[in-house]
């Protein structure tokens, strides 16, 4: 542990007085009404937990319904709903308000900012992701009328054309899946400028773009890509919603329009999406992976230049969803290429982090341990990509589960592995108390052991032919024994998640003071107490190197000697 | 608040400064709602030519007048601008109201136009696809005109009652950012709509 009596420029120097008592409406009055980057940061992400508990349940009912062949656990109608809100939950309400709390709480934090550029927007931004999410659920009890309880969603996550027309979903459920998009991308955008205009012209002294931490980085470059890809799913749910309010003819093949339009227009959001999804969990890799090996990143350049490159291609990839609706072989060809050219920069990436540990005194505290195999899982979910990319293979696998095991290992193994590992870093300098490491560990055999059971399993069924989307199957397939091991992984999955939240309200309580600087960390929020101040920095933070708190630790040694 | 350095090599002379957050901010928004325009004029494009049945867009007339009106606002901001930066504050409002008047020309123009295309052709947004796209790309550009316009008469009211001083400069420039955007866009639904898709 590092050591806390370290004079650390920033931090408070005077005790704060005793806080008094605060009534449940002041408390809930001063988080409502916030603008501060830290409270909204958590807001955002205590949001998108308890999303991920909806989510995650929604997962383990589709699992048990197809744990056996011919099982009637779910209706079609309800599975069909569950695996659409499943999807949409865990996409927009998930993935993207947990990355955008943590670079709320950590971006001013780590560039030595007082606050986002623009705090109040950031507060309207939360709650109009918060009503958008609250207005997708509230299609369960809207959806196709006043009483039509149990009327979510059901047109699939990617809502192919036509199945969204009047004809074939009639009453509001698909009404509510596009308007609580729009209503929720509006926030994102809203934050992704706020981040964009944060990292551009808030930082402090000295903060040049080569000594800014990858974190803020990646993030830099996340949100700038979320502001071209969220925008054009908020033109396609545009069109999408004239349609059927409207009597437009975007989609409508009898008058000349084309569902393969729909197709592109969200694929044109939905492939950069993933990557605006993965990338975050790159930025927490790049914070732990350092620490926990005690030595510098390695190829920092590189690194960044990587990041851009990826939110670069990411753009140009989108059709390989679509190689068997026809498209001309060129394109085929096309798009396999720019898909393969992927694997270049985020080579780049994992090679830079087997660098970084290369040789270093590595700590397997609970971060290090999810990010670890974030790692390893992360490239194989890259290898099973290049698989896919390749056009026939693709033709064999389309919407087979091997596409979902893919995807899963993606956002799971990758993402999900990276925001617990963040979590589990983080949430000592957020709330100064640190995350049971017993419990953490629990949490970390568990959840990794269902992972494997559960994605490593799943590409099976896929090469067997399993279509994704399906309720039930014949026991004559033989898919049976396969799902059911799915599911078992993914029920234990579900455990290592309530484990893990047991840990936080837990730690909450009664954890272990954490100090400062709980993991002799280097950038600038370790400076400052544990929570931040409102002000987060008494005075503002001079930086001299990529590691400002490493040369205030290390005055012998500092970095600026070697950074030219 | 002077700031005590970190590193030997990093002094309190040595200028640091950064762009404008604002002006960030904006041009943040205007990437994402190029992207949004975007989707909409590849729309306009792939559809062009694939209506199977009603009007076509040969019943278009082209709006010249009315694309000079919201392409001169440019101009006029422009000098709006300028003379908030001179500290005139009297040529200020003249050259904004004169901007207001003539976006809410193009505004009225537009009205024209599709009063005429729905009453004289029976062109509505559910008749064809030409209908749907054509209403939804111009009607996406107008309601920016709109917000646009809301934008500029607020200021102006700031600006009548003395409210708004030197200092508001940047934001001012922010606000005529958006309103050259808005201008810009037009240009290109222009070219889309009245002269490759007719």
């Amino acid at each position: 542990m590092a050591d806390s009596t370290l004079p650390i420029q920033g931090a408070l120097d005077i005790t704060p007085p005793a806080a008094r008592k605060h009534s449940i409406l002041e408390i809930a009055h001063s988080w409502i009404t916030t603008v501060d980057h830290k409270k909204l940061g958590i807001l955002y992400t205590v949001f998108g937990i308890f999303w991920l508990l909806v989510g995650g349940a929604e997962a383990i009912a589709i699992r048990i319904q197809l744990a056996m062949p011919n099982n009637h656990f779910l209706s079609p109608q309800t599975y069909n709903q569950f695996f659409t809100m499943h999807g949409t939950t865990m996409v927009f309400l998930v993935g993207m308000t947990i990355i955008f709390g943590f670079a709320n709480y950590l971006v001013p934090l780590m560039i030595g900012a007082r606050d986002m550029a623009f705090p109040r927007l950031n507060a309207f931004s939360f709650w109009v992701t918060a009503f958008g999410g609250t207005l997708l659920y509230y299609s369960f009890l809207g959806g196709s009328g006043l009483y039509g309880v149990g009327s979510a969603p059901d047109v699939g996550w990617f809502a192919y054309a036509p199945l969204t027309a009047r004809a074939f979903s009639p009453g509001h459920a698909t009404d509510y899946w596009a308007i609580s998009l729009i209503v929720s991308g509006i926030g994102t955008v809203g934050t992704a400028i706020n981040i964009v205009a944060t990292t551009v012209s808030m930082r402090c002294k000295g903060m040049t773009l080569m000594r800014m931490p990858l974190f803020v980085w990646l993030f830099f470059v996340v949100s700038a890509l979320t502001l071209i890809t969220i925008t054009p799913l908020t033109a396609a749910q545009i069109m999408l919603t004239i349609d059927r309010y409207l009597g437009g003819h975007f989609f409508d093949t009898q008058a000349g329009g084309s569902a393969v339009a729909w197709m592109h227009f969200f694929w044109i959001f939905g492939h950069p999406e993933v990557y605006v999804l993965i990338l975050p969990a790159f930025a927490i890799a790049n914070e732990i992976i350092p620490v926990f090996s005690r030595k510098a990143i390695f190829g920092y350049p590189a690194m960044a230049a990587a990041s851009v490159g990826i939110a670069f291609v990411s753009l140009g990839v989108w059709a390989h969803h679509m190689f068997t609706v026809g498209m001309t072989s060129v394109s085929n060809a096309f798009f396999t290429l720019s898909t393969m050219l992927v694997g270049i920069p985020t080579g780049i990436k994992i090679f830079n982090w087997l660098a970084t540990m290369w040789g270093g005194k590595i700590r397997f505290a609970t971060p290090m341990l999810f990010l670890t195999a974030f790692l390893f899982q992360f490239l194989i979910a890259g290898l099973t990509g290049i698989m896919l990319s390749v056009s026939p293979w693709d033709w064999q696998l389309h919407n087979s589960y091997f596409v979902i095991a893919h995807f899963h290992y993606v956002l799971v193994g990758a993402l999900v592995f990276a925001i617990f590992g963040g979590l589990y870093y983080w949430f000592p300098k957020a709330t100064g108390k640190m995350l049971s490491e017993k419990i953490g560990k629990w949490h970390f055999w568990l959840f990794i052991i269902g992972f494997h059971l559960t994605f490593d399993t799943m590409h099976v069924p896929g090469i067997l032919g399993m279509p994704r989307s399906i309720y039930t199957y014949e026991p004559d397939r033989g898919w049976g024994p396969w799902n059911l091991v799915v599911s078992i992984g993914g029920i234990i999955q579900g455990i290592a998640t309530l484990v893990f939240a047991y840990n936080m309200i837990v730690s909450l309580r009664k954890g272990e003071e954490a100090g400062p600087d709980p993991w002799d960390a280097w950038t600038l929020e370790w400076t400052t107490s544990s929570p931040p101040p409102d002000y987060n920095f008494a005075i503002d933070p001079v930086v001299g190197s990529r590691r400002p708190l490493w040369d205030l630790k290390h005055p012998e040694d500092p970095d600026w000697k070697y950074e030219a | 608040m002077s700031a005590i350095p970190l590193t030997p090599h990093i002094s309190d002379d040595q200028p640091w400064k950064l762009p404008s957050k604002g002006k960030v901010g904006m041009y943040c928004l205007i990437v994402a709602e190029s992207a949004i325009f975007i989707i909409f004029v590849l729309a306009y494009l792939f559809y062009i030519g694939k209506t199977t049945f009603g009007p076509t867009p040969a019943v278009l007339e082209v709006p010249i007048i009315n694309s000079i009106a919201l392409l001169s606002s440019s101009i006029t901001i422009m000098l709006a601008e300028r003379a908030l930066e001179h500290g005139k504050m009297k040529g200020f409002s003249l050259w904004w109201a004169i901007t207001i008047a003539l976006g809410s020309y193009f505004l009225y123009g537009t009205g024209v136009e599709w009063y005429k295309l729905i009453h004289e052709d029976g062109l509505t947004i559910s008749t064809n696809l030409f209908g749907t796209t054509f209403y939804s790309l111009v009607g996406l550009h107008a309601t920016h005109v709109i917000f646009g316009l809301i934008g500029l008469t607020l200021t102006l009211i700031f600006a009548l009652t003395g409210k708004l001083k030197h200092e508001h400069n940047e934001k001012v420039q922010i606000l005529a950012l958006y309103w050259h955007f808005v201008d810009a866009i037009w240009i290109v639904v222009f070219t889309v709509v009245y002269i490759i898709g007719r």
